[in-house]
């Protein structure tokens, strides 16, 4: 039953969203090229079906790729910072400093030392917009871990590295998750923002210049929709490993 | 297993400048013995738990466990805190097998669930190994951090105020599961504690630390009856035993003025 309702839930609300928004259109008797309504984006998506599904799964597999690579990156520089006090207060300046930098202002400057490399272009700009959230929270997570959780450990004589791996680490798995979140949603702004701006004639950021070009309203839509269902999909499955790795901190 | 501190004295340093916590403390607590230390807040009775686990050194002189000077912590010593500090993680059985997963790397993974099976069912937990520590209540969660604190059959128990959060009854239930960890694992015990009653049951010996920097300032037998029960608490010999301690603290308190 509990199952059911995780999934006839979350889709009424989308119906119901759907609904008002197509309302809202109708209402206002808004033409298309004003705003779309619902209605209008499933011929859109239809007529360009082969476009989405060979941009959707370009832009998809680059956002995965940058993501794994983020989590990697954050992953590291959180645990160097949790651990040493020096590389946290050395750090901090220059990360919290980068992340400030809009990062639409970043990308001419990536495509250019990367001329031509467009997947690893974009793959960069992922990394760089999502591994501050992840490396924030494990740093975070691991410095102040308290005291005694270290004492009943070092008391037996344990060494740095099996207090991290049986204690530290798996106490920060649920900051760890909730950061994962956020840059899940930030990967696919960093995929978008290279495609974009620095069209290749690829992924789904180029079928919405395409359709800006053209003054296709309801295509320009449909595209951000794709990726609005591809971010909730890839945001599932970030809440599934959760449920697997860090299920035990979920309240009932 | 005794323990002898002689003459220790341990500062912190802090953002005012040295804080000396401990003065020329001596010490010594036999074999197989149970000592209650009692004194005021803040007087450095914690300080005591990290020496002697040899979390930390002393500033100056030295602490012998059966003669051997602690320079680092032992695998012989197992440590309870006011916070049970339970992986959250781990289902209980689990959070009680830890420490074997330090010390004891070589013991089968049964053997380790075995050990702490016998303990869980000596504290009276025995159908709760499978649940979450978030399903259990604070007593619970303290008998499980006892367990914990002695799976790898240490010799030595160090208790931070194991007890202090809990509410009445179930601090003289978790006293009466203390009597019978020490009857069955028969260790050498330090409780740190702020209850005097709490003092007087369980140990052997009670110690009174002066205010910060804290010295020995009294020190006395408790051996009131062989197998001690709540009800000898309200006997006028513990009683008197009650306001003398209580006296004591008040001249401690004082001396922090």
């Amino acid at each position: 039953m509990i199952r059911i309702n995780n999934f006839i839930i979350p889709l009424f609300s989308l119906i119901i969203f759907c609904l008002l928004w197509e309302l809202l259109v109708w209402y206002n008797n808004w033409p298309n090229y004003k705003m779309a309504s619902p209605s209008d984006l499933w011929p859109a998506f239809w007529k360009f079906k082969h476009l989405f599904l060979i941009y959707g799964w370009e832009t998809f597999w680059r956002t995965v790729v940058g993501l794994i690579l983020s989590v990697l990156v954050g992953l590291s520089l959180g645990i160097l910072m949790g651990f040493s006090k020096t590389i946290r207060i050395g750090l901090y300046p220059i990360l919290v400093g980068f992340n400030a930098i809009p990062k639409a202002t970043v990308v001419p400057v990536i495509a250019l030392i990367f001329v031509g490399m467009h997947n690893m272009n974009t793959i960069i700009i992922v990394i760089l917009i999502s591994f501050f959230p992840i490396c924030v929270s494990i740093s975070i997570g691991l410095s102040t871990l308290e005291r005694e959780y270290e004492d009943i450990l070092l008391s037996l004589g344990a060494n740095k590295f099996e207090i991290f791996y049986k204690i530290a680490l798996p106490k920060t798995l649920p900051e760890f998750f909730g950061a994962l979140k956020v840059s899940t949603t930030l990967a696919f702004i960093g995929t978008n923002l290279m495609e974009i701006i620095e069209p290749h004639g690829k992924g789904l950021g180029h079928l919405f210049d395409s359709g800006k070009i053209s003054a296709d309203y309801p295509l320009m839509f449909a595209v951000l929709i794709t990726l609005a269902i591809m971010g909730i999909f890839l945001y599932y499955i970030v809440v599934y490993l959760e449920n697997i790795f860090a299920g035990w901190a979920i309240r009932k | 297993m005794h323990i002898n501190i002689e003459k220790v004295s341990h500062q912190y340093e802090t953002k005012q400048g040295m804080l000396p916590v401990l003065k020329d403390l001596s010490l010594s607590i036999k074999r197989k013995g149970f000592t209650a230390i009692v004194g005021p807040s803040g007087c450095g009775k914690s300080t005591i738990t990290r020496l002697v686990s040899g979390l930390i050194k002393p500033t100056q002189g030295s602490i012998f466990i059966s003669n051997k000077k602690i320079t680092s912590p032992l695998s012989t010593v197992g440590m309870a805190f006011q916070n049970p500090v339970l992986l959250e993680w781990r289902n209980v059985i689990k959070n009680i097998i830890l420490p074997l997963e330090i010390v004891s790397k070589n013991m089968t993974y049964n053997q380790k669930i075995s050990n702490a099976l016998d303990l869980l069912k000596l504290v009276g937990l025995e159908e709760f190994e499978n649940n979450l520590p978030s399903e259990l209540s604070g007593g619970m969660k303290q008998r499980v951090s006892l367990c914990r604190s002695l799976v790898h059959s240490p010799e030595v128990l160090i208790l931070d105020e194991p007890f202090a959060a809990l509410d009445a009854f179930t601090k003289e239930d978790l006293w009466d599961v203390m009597h019978k960890l020490k009857k069955e694992r028969d260790f050498t015990c330090i409780l740190i504690t702020h209850d005097l009653r709490e003092a007087v049951y369980l140990a052997d010996q009670v110690i009174v630390l002066s205010g910060r920097p804290a010295s020995l300032q009294y020190d006395v037998k408790t051996n009131f009856n062989e197998e001690k029960k709540i009800s000898d608490l309200y006997s006028s010999e513990v009683s008197q035993l009650l306001a003398t301690l209580r006296n004591q603290i008040e001249i401690a308190q004082n001396k922090n003025d």
